[in-house]
């Protein structure tokens, strides 16, 4: 149980709502019949996990059961949750944990880019590094302000221009400023663009384009999906990974009852490691992701509570 | 938008079109797949189960099985359970005329779009005569209100902004700000909240309850998973809102949440927003959109939208000039402009039956518009006016002015022939039906002619289609 009790109580309630159903299922009788896979599927594909990694988790279960002989079904739900963590992709750990870095935040509107980077700012701060901020979002209204209200919260500098100016010049700007001050951890905001705008991604791929030719540390993108996001997270992802080669994914907003199971659609098909994991407003409500635990979050521990 | 789920769901069609006569495993199979499909496109589970057994029992019946084309007959029970599910009829927002102010209350989760949503209702709202305040009250999210500010400067709507942090008594301010400045509907922009989140919750009753709103909106983001019936169900108990905000619909989501609200909680979608610009905010139409969705085409919105960007004078000049039967290359750069008013020939090209098939293939070109002017720009006046002087060496001069090869310039002559000989072709035919209307009444001659105009109009920007496809357009116009 004390993985769970370190656990936030945003992933409890996505547990709690798996283990309904799954307790419902097993009410009906611990066999491991159709009825009992169909259920399975179905709670997994309410996770936002998706129709496909869905079956094909629950096939590869399957083969598992009838390989193994499990009878009851709660060997097979406790095969389930090394399953969903073995989705994951390992080795988001150097983007923001390694030496000097620039990371740069991107993902579709309202996704929570602002809010993370204002956060990851105050996390590397209180860690004692140096960090600079750039605001590359020169377009939505006010994203500036914003980013320059959480620069004064983690009490970290900042490198912004007026409204409309060209982001690829901003963060040119705010690398050689990061230079000067010797900051080894570059943190730049981007605006937000849905993937399907060919304008706004050949100007996103122009910005990293820069960053990269100017960068004189490793350059890392990542992308920030809102745990809410159904399937098209993946579809996002896929689009932002082709036109930019991203490193990793952050999940924002798994406060609500969102169950995030978007994450394990888009590590599994993309490769990418899920970096961060933004579990609420507050300054510390950032989390390290862990696969094992992850996955326990999303279906529950079966083979050890209860 | 919704073309993933559209692609998958033709595919089934296509596949049940193939056979002449369905069993009750082909109608099985089938909705398995459109399960799947609705499933993809982040469509609640309870939604589609409840769709899919529905629409099977529907298919099962004799009548459906043994008529002579089974599969169109499926093809429109998906039709009817599809529209039912989004909503039969439109739903407008409801302000009274002799109420000041009005108040309009928006809701939704972070980052949903509500202020965006806020500005382009105002926005709306302002184009209809009426006078909106726009009122600020997302205290929490940090530069909101600046944001909220900006946009307001920028579609010339005033915006309120109160002192402090409470946003019970801003918004009260607010409308009373409304109420001296002679503004007849005040819209309260809310912080995002989560549905969960019981104290955010009670907030957003006790603002509703101060301002008294007439119309509370929520803004769902068309990407929101399957958690979206939690979200609006809760919504709708705690602050009962009238209407949904779809927002981020230019993206690709299959925007299956749009399916799942008025199911799950019998409230409308009223509008759809999609992109940055203020005018992107469009009324719901719950019929066209289920066309959509299986591919028919949405072409009465394609019309609405062509109707927009008609310009009159413009308009009926060139009306004068193809009713002499003739067209010169200024037209057929207009024509192109026209085009891209309407959002350019990719959103042309998808509104139209099969449209959006073409476009995932690739056989559209979005930049020929674009190659296109660039050529007619690099004409000089008089050949643009008389295109019949362009011989071989202006040819070459306008392929070198525009810097493509002069193949390039050779086809855009051909394809301007081409269009010419169509329009001449149709003016002829609707010559002849002018006279036949003339017959009966007179004062509508006039309006017929223009119409004739605005078909003319698509002729040249499906300069990558086949005439088989222009032929379907025309069909469709009529």
């Amino acid at each position: 149980m004390g993985l769970f009790n370190r656990f936030t109580e945003g992933l409890a309630r996505t547990r709690e709502a798996f283990r309904e159903d799954m307790n419902l299922l097993m009410n009906r009788s611990p066999e491991v019949d159709e009825d009992f896979w169909d259920g399975l599927e179905e709670a997994l594909i309410m996770s936002d996990m998706g129709g496909y990694s869905a079956s094909t988790i629950v096939d590869k279960l399957r083969g598992e059961a009838t390989r193994k002989g499990y009878r009851n079904a709660n060997d097979v739900l406790s095969a389930l949750n090394d399953q969903i963590a073995e989705e994951f992709v390992e080795g988001g750990d150097k983007i923001l944990g390694g030496e000097g870095s620039i990371v740069l935040f991107v993902g579709v509107n309202g996704s929570g880019k602002t809010t993370t980077t204002g956060k990851i700012a105050k996390q590397a701060k209180d860690e004692g590094r140096k960090v600079i901020l750039g605001c590359g979002d020169t377009f939505r209204a006010a994203a500036i302000e914003q980013l320059e209200v959480w620069a004064k919260r983690a009490d970290v500098e900042i490198c912004s221009r007026e409204r409309g100016s060209d982001p690829a010049s901003v963060c040119y700007e705010t690398i050689e400023r990061g230079e000067e001050i010797g900051a080894d951890l570059v943190l730049i905001d981007t605006a937000g663009r849905l993937h399907t705008s060919a304008d706004l991604m050949r100007e996103l791929e122009k910005v990293v384009a820069v960053v990269r030719k100017r960068a004189n540390m490793p350059v890392y993108l990542v992308l920030v999906i809102d745990a809410t996001t159904g399937q098209n997270g993946l579809q996002q992802a896929r689009e932002f990974n082709s036109a930019l080669e991203l490193d990793g994914v952050i999940i924002t907003k798994l406060d609500g009852t969102a169950k995030g199971g978007i994450a394990v659609a888009v590590s599994h098909y993309l490769k990418l490691p899920i970096v961060k994991l933004g579990v609420g407003e507050g300054l510390e409500d950032l989390k390290d992701f862990d696969a094992h635990e992850y996955a326990a979050s999303l279906v529950g521990d079966f083979g050890q509570t209860d | 938008m919704f073309d993933n789920l559209q692609d998958q769901l033709q595919e089934v069609f296509d596949d049940l079109k193939g056979k002449g006569r369905l069993t009750e495993d082909d109608i099985r199979v089938a909705m398995r797949r459109v399960r799947m499909a609705l499933l993809e496109a982040d469509v609640s589970f309870k939604v589609v189960k409840g769709f899919v057994s529905k629409a099977s029992a529907r298919c099962m019946e004799a009548d459906v099985l043994e008529s002579l084309t089974p599969a169109q007959n499926v093809i429109k029970v998906v039709l009817d359970e599809l529209t039912n599910l989004l909503g039969e009829t439109d739903a407008r927002i409801n302000l009274r005329p002799n109420k000041h102010p009005n108040v309009i209350m928006l809701v939704g989760l972070q980052g949903s779009g509500k202020t965006t949503a806020a500005a382009k209702l105002a926005y709306l709202l302002k184009g209809e005569g009426h006078h909106p305040l726009l009122v600020a009250c997302d205290v929490y999210r940090p530069a909101a209100a600046d944001q909220l500010q900006t946009l307001g400067g920028e579609i010339g709507v005033r915006v309120y902004r109160g002192e402090g942090t409470d946003p019970v008594k801003i918004a009260k301010e607010g409308v009373q700000c409304a109420i001296d400045n002679l503004c007849d509907v005040a819209i309260v922009d809310t912080a995002g909240r989560l549905h969960v989140d019981e104290e955010m919750m009670v907030e957003a009753e006790s603002i509703k309850a101060a301002v008294d709103p007439d119309e509370v909106l929520m803004v769902v983001d068309a990407m929101t998973g399957q958690d979206v019936v939690n979200v609006v169900e809760t919504f709708s108990a705690r602050v009962d809102f009238d209407g949904v905000i779809m927002s981020k619909m230019d993206g690709d989501a299959r925007g299956g949440g749009a399916l799942s609200i008025r199911e799950s909680t019998g409230k409308p979608i009223k509008f759809i927003s999609s992109g940055e610009k203020p005018q992107s905010l469009e009324v719901f139409h719950p019929d066209r959109m289920a066309r959509r969705i299986l591919g028919m085409g949405d072409v009465v919105s394609l019309i609405e939208s062509a109707v927009k960007v008609q310009q009159q004078e413009e308009e009926a000049e060139a009306t004068e000039r193809l009713r002499r039967m003739d067209l010169n290359l200024n037209d057929f750069l207009d024509m192109n402009r026209q085009i891209r008013k309407m959002g350019g020939v990719g959103k042309l090209i998808s509104a139209l039956p099969g449209g959006d098939k073409m476009m995932a293939q690739g056989q559209v070109d979005e930049h020929a518009l674009d190659r296109m002017e660039v050529i007619i720009n690099s004409m000089t006046k008089e050949e643009r006016e008389k295109p019949d002087v362009i011989n071989g060496s202006r040819r070459a001069r306008i392929a070198a002015g525009a810097g493509v090869t002069v193949t390039a310039v050779n086809q855009l002559m051909k394809q301007y022939a081409e269009t010419r000989k169509q329009v001449k072709k149709m003016m002829a035919a609707y010559g002849d039906m002018d006279q036949a209307h003339g017959k009966k009444g007179r004062p509508k001659k006039g309006k017929k002619g223009k119409k004739g105009g605005s078909k003319m109009r698509r002729m040249p920007g499906v300069g990558g289609m086949s005439l088989a496809d222009i032929k379907k357009i025309q069909q469709m116009m009529e």
